[in-house]
């Protein structure tokens, strides 16, 4: 590997780092507002922790795709100059996005929440990766496994989002209020939705290579589930905004096409033996436990996503932490295992002293108990607000969340746990690579 | 045979997009533009990062209640608002905004107010588990 992918490694699990922290401490800015108002207020730290979370998983999705792409597309056949640049510019660009927060200088969009004049440098470092991942991607062999396809889709589909998330710059994009919400989350909604081609298409090349069985990226059944989670990326972002008195096609169209997931569900249920046969096979290697991780917050977190996907109970879902629990079930149980995953096949964590492994194992078991006892005492906040301001018509807003508050209490407690788990892990991983890039010196 | 699935997904992509920004507002968007104390309004808005404690139509961050329609509350009027923007609360910071400012806010939620309700009605769910929110 490549030592500037290594140090964009290690720039990304800082990220990771910087996440948990920021984190922990905004969830006590919320509990206790009256004392971080003063010093530390939330309406900072959640930028922070936020643009941290975004930034931690597009720069790990990124350094996955720079180093797989080459067994992919052949090592012969690779632009680094222009890898460099973007990680230099890409990088560059998050220190100032974190340097304006400490400023109190924002742009006020949800997760892009810096002054839009950095969305600039942001686009030219993405179009510099997508040009060192297109350029060989031209020349190689037709016919590529599925997970190229969900590669290349997630590059064009990040540009094509970020794009349109800085429509709202153009008057006439903001004449409607209407408008501008339902683009603002037809664009957020679908950028998700790329960043998960590239996990999810390196989630499928690692299964690939653990288990030597290329089949499983190719053939018909695999390009029928790429076109359905295609297909969500394109359509299903209205679920976002079920509420919104806009045209209704929007709104059935989302209804109709997220009601698909219930394939992949379906599907999971079914190749439930398999995984278990597998995991038999395969327990020992560290890259191979984190993919059954994310299967599982898989399983979770698309039930609750089916679920708060029916117009009917996205009313009580919608405005709640049952939004934040997927938010966050999903970034850290499903695109942080596979990210964790893919940086331990490329460190080769595996090969490391028993000792650093030992400390891995029961990190990651803490971190899985963390994350269940986070999530469900999200969920609990998010059912107590849903029901007592839905069900009951409650208005009294300071009512609502001092229950919701013991709930949040419950979460802060297992936010510490996540951070002390995933701040170890990261901090193993770094060492890692820093003592590769020294050894190769 | 890939390839072209592929294309014709992206092609019903392309129309789909267009008719979202030609058509999601169904109003006549030609007598329900903001005026320029909304536009103003709107940036302070994002400049002060408002929506990262508070929501519009549920979007946004739960420190804060929802402000969609908070300029047609019935209990809470302008003096209220106003009164929340100039001091702050012990839970919301004081952002020290000059007099026009907090006008220019105000003038930005009475604009997001017109634009519609935040809360779906129960009468409104139907059968399908959908709303049905057509006037
Ligand atoms: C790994 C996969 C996924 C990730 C990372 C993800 C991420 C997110 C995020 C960050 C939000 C929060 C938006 C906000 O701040 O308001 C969200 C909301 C939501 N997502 Fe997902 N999502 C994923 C998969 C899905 C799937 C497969 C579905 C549908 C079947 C879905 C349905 C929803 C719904 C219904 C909401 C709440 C909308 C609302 O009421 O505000 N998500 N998702
Ligand atoms: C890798 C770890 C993490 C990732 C990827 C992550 C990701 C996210 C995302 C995407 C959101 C936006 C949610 C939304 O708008 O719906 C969020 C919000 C938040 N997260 Fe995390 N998070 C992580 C760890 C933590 C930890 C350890 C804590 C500490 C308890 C925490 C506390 C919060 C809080 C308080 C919010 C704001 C919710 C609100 O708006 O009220 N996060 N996180």
């Amino acid at each position: 590997m490549h030592q500037f992918i290594r140090l964009h490694i290690v720039a990304s699990l800082l990220l990771l780092i910087a996440t948990l922290v920021f984190g922990l401490l905004a969830s006590w800015a919320f509990l206790f507002p009256e004392t971080y108002n003063q010093y530390l207020p939330f309406y900072q730290l959640r930028p922070f922790h936020v643009s941290a979370a975004l930034f931690w998983i597009i720069s790990g999705a990124s350094a996955c795709v720079m180093h797989f792409k080459n067994d992919a597309f052949g090592y012969s056949n690779q632009n680094k100059t222009l890898e460099k640049l973007y990680i230099t510019t890409w990088i560059g660009t998050i220190i100032a996005i974190f340097a304006c927060y400490a400023l109190k200088k924002f742009g006020g969009r949800e997760y892009w929440e810096f002054p839009p004049v950095l969305c600039l440098p942001l686009l030219i470092s993405w179009l510099l990766l997508m040009g060192s991942y297109f350029l060989p991607w031209f020349k190689s062999a037709a016919n590529q496994p599925m997970y190229v396809w969900m590669w290349s889709t997630g590059l064009l589909f990040f540009l094509l989002t970020f794009l349109e998330q800085n429509l709202w710059q153009i008057p006439w994009f903001r004449q409607s209020y209407l408008r501008e919400v339902t683009i603002q989350w037809k664009a957020n909604g679908s950028s998700v939705g790329a960043w998960n081609q590239i996990l999810y298409g390196t989630s499928l090349y690692l299964m690939v290579k653990i288990s030597g069985n290329e089949k499983i990226a190719r053939g018909y059944p695999a390009f029928f589930f790429y076109i359905l989670g295609l297909s969500n990326l394109m359509f299903n972002w209205g679920h976002h905004v079920y509420n919104l008195p806009a045209s209704s096609w929007i709104r059935n169209t989302s209804y109709l096409i997220s009601m698909t997931e219930w394939v992949f569900f379906i599907r999971m249920v079914q190749g439930f033996k398999n995984t278990l046969d597998d995991r038999r096979r395969y327990k020992n290697l560290i890259p191979y436990r984190y993919l059954i991780a994310s299967e599982f917050w898989v399983f979770l977190n698309l039930l609750l996503a089916l679920l708060m996907s029916v117009p009917a109970i996205n009313r009580y879902t919608h405005g709640t932490h049952f939004t934040v629990a997927h938010a966050m079930g999903t970034t850290i149980g499903i695109n942080t295992m596979i990210l964790l995953s893919g940086f331990s096949y490329m460190l080769g964590i595996d090969k490391i002293k028993d000792k650093a492994k030992k400390i891995i194992g029961t990190q990651y078991w803490i971190c899985q108990y963390s994350l269940g006892v986070f999530w469900f005492s999200l969920i609990a906040a998010g059912f107590i607000k849903g029901y007592m301001v839905t069900f009951q018509g409650n208005t009294n807003f300071q009512e609502v969340m001092a229950y919701v508050s013991k709930a949040l209490t419950v979460s802060s407690i297992a936010g510490a746990g996540l951070l002390i788990s995933l701040g170890t892990i990261a901090v193993v991983y770094i060492r890692q690579a820093v003592t590769m890039v020294v050894r190769e010196q | 045979m890939k390839v072209l699935v592929w294309t014709s997904l992206f092609i019903i992509f392309s129309i789909y997009t267009y008719l979202v920004y030609s058509q999601c507002d169904q109003k006549d968007t030609t007598t329900t533009q903001p005026n320029a104390a909304a536009r103003a309004g709107f940036n302070t808005w994002q400049q002060k990062n408002c929506q990262t404690c508070h929501q519009l139509y549920g979007l946004g961050g739960y420190m804060g209640p929802d402000l969609t329609n908070i300029a047609s509350d019935p209990v809470k009027n302008e003096a209220y608002i106003r009164a929340f923007i100039t001091t702050g609360t012990a839970k919301m910071p004081n952002f020290h905004l000059q007099d026009a400012e907090i006008n220019n806010i105000i003038a930005f939620l009475r604009w997001v107010d017109k634009s519609g309700r935040n809360i779906v009605p129960k009468e409104k769910v139907t059968l399908s588990g959908n709303y049905n929110l057509d006037h």
